[in-house]
């Protein structure tokens, strides 16, 4: 390796990249099918896509991970072989991956001088890459401790150690696969301050993300790749969101659904100071109480890690209170079973789908049936009725439109999309009453979330209490009807859709409580 | 390519045990062809094989029927001497009884006694986190034990005490326990039809029933199983009685369609069952853990049994050669399980490719390089 302990950022800050008609295969998939890709000098050029579009492949090679099967990548203007990232970090490319790769039982600094030569031979001394590390954190704006275990650092942070890393090998060139993904509003707004920062210094900057507004606010053009094809690249000054939604799914896509008034009924779900302990043990949810009507969709915020898990799983039956009571549809139910509550109107979208949602070896029909199998006319005397069954799941799929090749094949083999469809297809096959929905559509295409948006606006002018739980303030801010905001197991504030503003939201995320009003 | 391991484990054990014959200065050709007659040569041969696969295909299935539930249950040995314990306790009571009666009364009386040892883990298990594969190996020792116990005495044939050679057996049962022959001049008999029709019915019973689809979706996954509603734990008792109850049947039919009509013992662990009990897993392994694709397993297995014992006598190779053999190729069809297993996980691991600087985190679990992945967010996603 060509570097020495402590990296002094030599060379000028900056480069041209050009990919040109990269290709590269996978068994089955063509991954990146003639992708023609630049980006200028001080230049913040987005990759959008949907899921499995190519965006990561693409990158993957540019840092020399996979060896493309066709096509060339320059640099300045000079061709270049990139076979290893160790050549991709000597030719001033960084890359933050979507999982971080740091050893959490080391510090940041240790993490930050790993795989470096040190000068002084085997014996490693810190106290210059601690300093370098202050440095680049005041010049970029990336806050962190060089002296934390990494384990004990937030999500955000960690990957701002990912980027110190990167710069702290003098990449000029810095590509972040879905780097939002993980953080709250306020952290994506430092982190575009960050990126900012060294766009202006002249650094060349690759983002990755399928968010438009995110994707609109810090990119100066955009690339979009459909099915591993490049379907064309615009200036961000000249992009919509729809035209963006268009480019990415092949058509037209509705990105803000109809609110149409709905009369609010009576409470279907009341939860009166509700208590639980997390796996760990330690309290989770600290006396919550809300309650939700019919016809209404109450929406959790909050960071990954609030409590609103918990609070879902309480709902469904699935984690004991330790204090408090739930009611649906009137009945209590704090201390009944999932399948009691079912039969009182519960239905349940869980955030890990294939955990608590669906049996990944079982068929696509067998997950529709998971909580009719035993129900004639399905079952007669313990026999199940597979005609029955199957007329009853085509329907379900067609209705929920489920692409799948049958009914036979595994739930495991389908994409995040159809899988989260064919559970919203059991879960709201039979109107439930009240619907607690968990991370509806994280990890699930545009497409997908359109129509499942759609299904959930369907149930709500239904009469369908929903209680929404989401990290996606778009989600939220495009279904919900009240927004309650929570922090640390508790409820920070509950505030009307005609009331909520991205700024305020973020504050109470992040624990701060109205001072002003 | 899944089907082609186990035939593979086959040939590598033969293979294995080709060296080993030679080795030992017998002729490797000549031990196989003694080894093809003894279990295949007439009749007579097809009747022994069939009678020995008989115990290891309803082992086979009972293990299929835990193992769907995502329990093991090494427990067959135990539950086959109690299934054989109930059905001739109940056979020396009722002597008079006549056969269309009794016979079916014992074989579910064998039934019986199987499940109650099936279903002594799943509770344990069930309700007190009890692992099952120690229960089960401690609950074979118990009923061994208790079958030597049985049969020097209380049970004991009257005669072997007043010859005073005390081999420890039953009296001849009632012939009216005697497993009908179906075709004359060999031993094949009754059982071999309840064997192959028992794997029918689980067949049936997992995939056609609302049982057994709790019992599939308890085993693959607890978790949604228990939001949908089915109780997790019931399911996991339900499975492994019914597991016992097949082995006990084993045990029943072990002794109903045994040459001398009683109960034997040499006092050795597996005596009795003569190792039914494990290879019946074996079987049931090799069948792809299908009750169907047990049936052929454990004709094979039958057959590899038998045929080592006509190979043992023709190459006058020591018995413990056989013993090896058959040890061999439950070995080679235990790893090439793994193999198979290995070669889905590396398969599942290069598609969420990590690269270089992975070698610097460990890998969590069999997939996810989630070392700084906060918990929950790689539930079906399409990304990786
Ligand atoms: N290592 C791999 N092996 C096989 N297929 C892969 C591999 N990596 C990606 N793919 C496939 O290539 C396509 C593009 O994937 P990817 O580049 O990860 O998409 P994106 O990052 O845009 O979501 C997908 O169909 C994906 O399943
Ligand atoms: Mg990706």
């Amino acid at each position: 390796m060509a570097e020495t302990l402590p990296g002094t950022g030599g060379r000028g800050h900056g480069l041209d990249l050009a990919m040109r008609g990269i290709v590269k295969r996978f068994p089955g998939v063509l991954a990146n099918d003639h992708v023609d890709f630049d980006v200028r000098r001080g230049e913040i050029h987005t990759l959008l896509g949907e899921n499995g579009a190519g965006k990561s492949t693409l990158m993957k090679i540019l840092y020399g991970l996979y060896r493309p099967d066709a096509g060339e990548i320059r640099i300045d203007g000079e061709p270049v072989q990139i076979d290893s990232p160790r050549r991709a970090i000597e030719l001033g490319i960084g890359m933050i991956h979507q999982h971080f790769m740091l050893v959490p039982t080391l510090t940041v600094a240790e993490n930050v001088a790993l795989g470096l030569a040190s000068p002084k031979g085997p014996l490693l001394d810190l106290a210059p890459v601690a300093r370098r590390i202050e440095e680049l954190s005041e010049a970029y704006g990336l806050r962190v401790d060089p002296g934390a275990m990494v384990w004990q650092l937030s999500v955000g942070e960690q990957q701002r150690v990912e980027i110190i890393k990167a710069l702290y090998r003098d990449a000029e060139l810095l590509a972040l696969d879905e780097p939002t993904a993980v953080l709250t509003p306020q952290e994506v707004e430092d982190l575009f301050v960050t990126l900012r920062a060294m766009a202006a210094e002249g650094h060349s900057l690759i983002f990755i993300s399928h968010k438009l507004h995110e994707v609109l606010d810090i990119s100066d053009r955009i690339t979009v790749l459909r099915n591993g094809r490049l379907v064309g690249t615009v200036s961000s000054a000249d992009a919509t969101k729809a035209g963006l939604a268009r480019m990415m799914v092949g058509r037209e896509v509705v990105l803000e659904q109809v609110r149409a008034p709905v009369e609010v009924g009576p409470p279907r779900l009341e939860i009166f100071d509700v208590r639980a302990r997390g796996d760990r043990g330690t309290e989770a949810v600290r006396g919550v109480s809300l309650q939700v009507r019919a016809g209404e969709i109450l929406a959790i915020a909050g960071v990954s890690g609030n409590g609103q898990r918990e609070l879902a799983e309480v709902v469904a039956g699935l984690r004991e209170a330790t204090g408090g009571r739930v009611l649906i549809d009137g009945s209590d139910v704090t201390g009944a079973d999932p399948g009691q509550r079912r039969a009182l109107g519960l239905a349940y979208i869980p955030e890990e789908r294939m955990r608590d949602g669906a049996i990944g070896q079982f068929t696509v029909a067998e997950n529709l049936m998971l909580h009719d199998f035993d129900r004639p006319p399905f079952a007669r005397h313990g026999f199940l009725d597979f005609a029955e069954i199957e007329r009853h799941c085509r329907r379900l799929v067609a209705d929920f439109d489920v692409k799948t090749p049958s009914l036979d094949t595994t739930m495991k083999s389908l994409s995040g999309g159809n899988i989260q469809k064919a559970i919203l297809a059991r879960e709201l096959s039979a109107n439930p009453k009240v619907l607690v929905a968990s991370q509806p559509t994280r990890g699930v295409d545009i497409g997908a979330t359109e129509y499942i948006h759609r299904r959930l606006l369907d149930q709500r002018a239904r009469g369908t209490a929903t209680l929404l739980i989401s990290e996606d303030l778009d989600e939220i801010l495009a279904l919900a009807d009240r927004i309650a905001v929570m922090y640390e197991g508790e409820v920070m504030d509950v505030v009307d859709r005609a009331d909520a503003d991205v700024g305020r939201l973020g504050l109470l995320m992040a624990g701060v409580r109205d001072s002003g009003t | 390519m899944g089907t082609l391991f186990p035939v593979a484990a086959v040939l590598a054990a033969l293979v294995v045990g080709a060296v080993m014959l030679l080795l030992l200065g017998a002729s490797p050709g000549e031990g196989f062809a003694a080894m093809i007659d003894g279990a295949f040569g007439g009749p007579r041969e097809l009747a022994d094989t069939v009678n020995k696969a008989v115990p290891l295909l309803l082992v086979g299935v009972g293990i299929t029927i835990a193992f769907r539930a995502n329990v093991i249950n090494i427990g067959g040995e135990g539950q086959i001497v109690l299934g054989a314990l109930t059905a001739t306790a109940l056979a020396l009571a009722l002597p008079d009884w006549p056969a269309v009666v009794l016979l079916p009364l014992g074989l579910a009386a064998g039934l019986v006694g199987g499940a109650v040892w099936g279903a002594v883990p799943g509770a344990l298990k069930a309700y007190f986190g009890v692992n099952e594969i120690l229960s089960t190996i401690m609950l074979n020792i118990v009923a061994v034990q208790g079958m030597n116990y049985l049969l020097r005495g209380p049970m004991i044939d009257p005669a072997e005490i007043e010859s005073g050679s005390r081999i420890p057996q039953t009296m001849r049962l009632p012939p009216a326990t005697d497993l009908p022959v179906l075709v004359p001049d060999t031993r094949l008999n009754l059982g071999a039809v309840i064997a192959v029709v028992a794997a029918v019915v689980v067949y049936v019973f997992l995939w056609r029933t609302t049982y057994g689809y709790r019992i599939r979706a308890v085993g693959l996954n607890p978790f949604a199983s228990r939001y949908a509603g089915i109780d997790v734990k019931r399911s996991t008792v339900v499975a492994l009685t019914l597991s016992g109850a097949l082995c006990g049947l084993a045990g029943a039919i072990l002794v109903f369609g045994s040459e001398s009509h009683r109960m034997v013992t040499d006092g050795s662990t597996t005596g009795f069952t003569g190792s039914a009990g494990f290879n019946g897993i074996v079987a049931a392994l090799f069948g792809g853990l299908h009750p169907i694709g047990t049936i052929p397993a454990s004709f094979l297995f039958g057959a590899l049994l038998v045929g080592a014992n006509r190979l043992q006598r023709v190459t006058q190779v020591p018995s413990a050669l056989v013993i090896a053999l058959n040890g061999l190729v439950v070995v080679f069809v235990v790893s090439s399980a793994i193999w198979k297993r290995r070669l889905e996980q590396r398969a599942q691991l290069e598609a969420v490719q990590t690269g270089d600087q992975a070698a610097q985190t460990s890998l969590p679990g069999d997939v996810a390089p989630a070392a700084a992945d906060p918990p929950g967010r790689d539930s079906g996603t399409d990304d990786g």
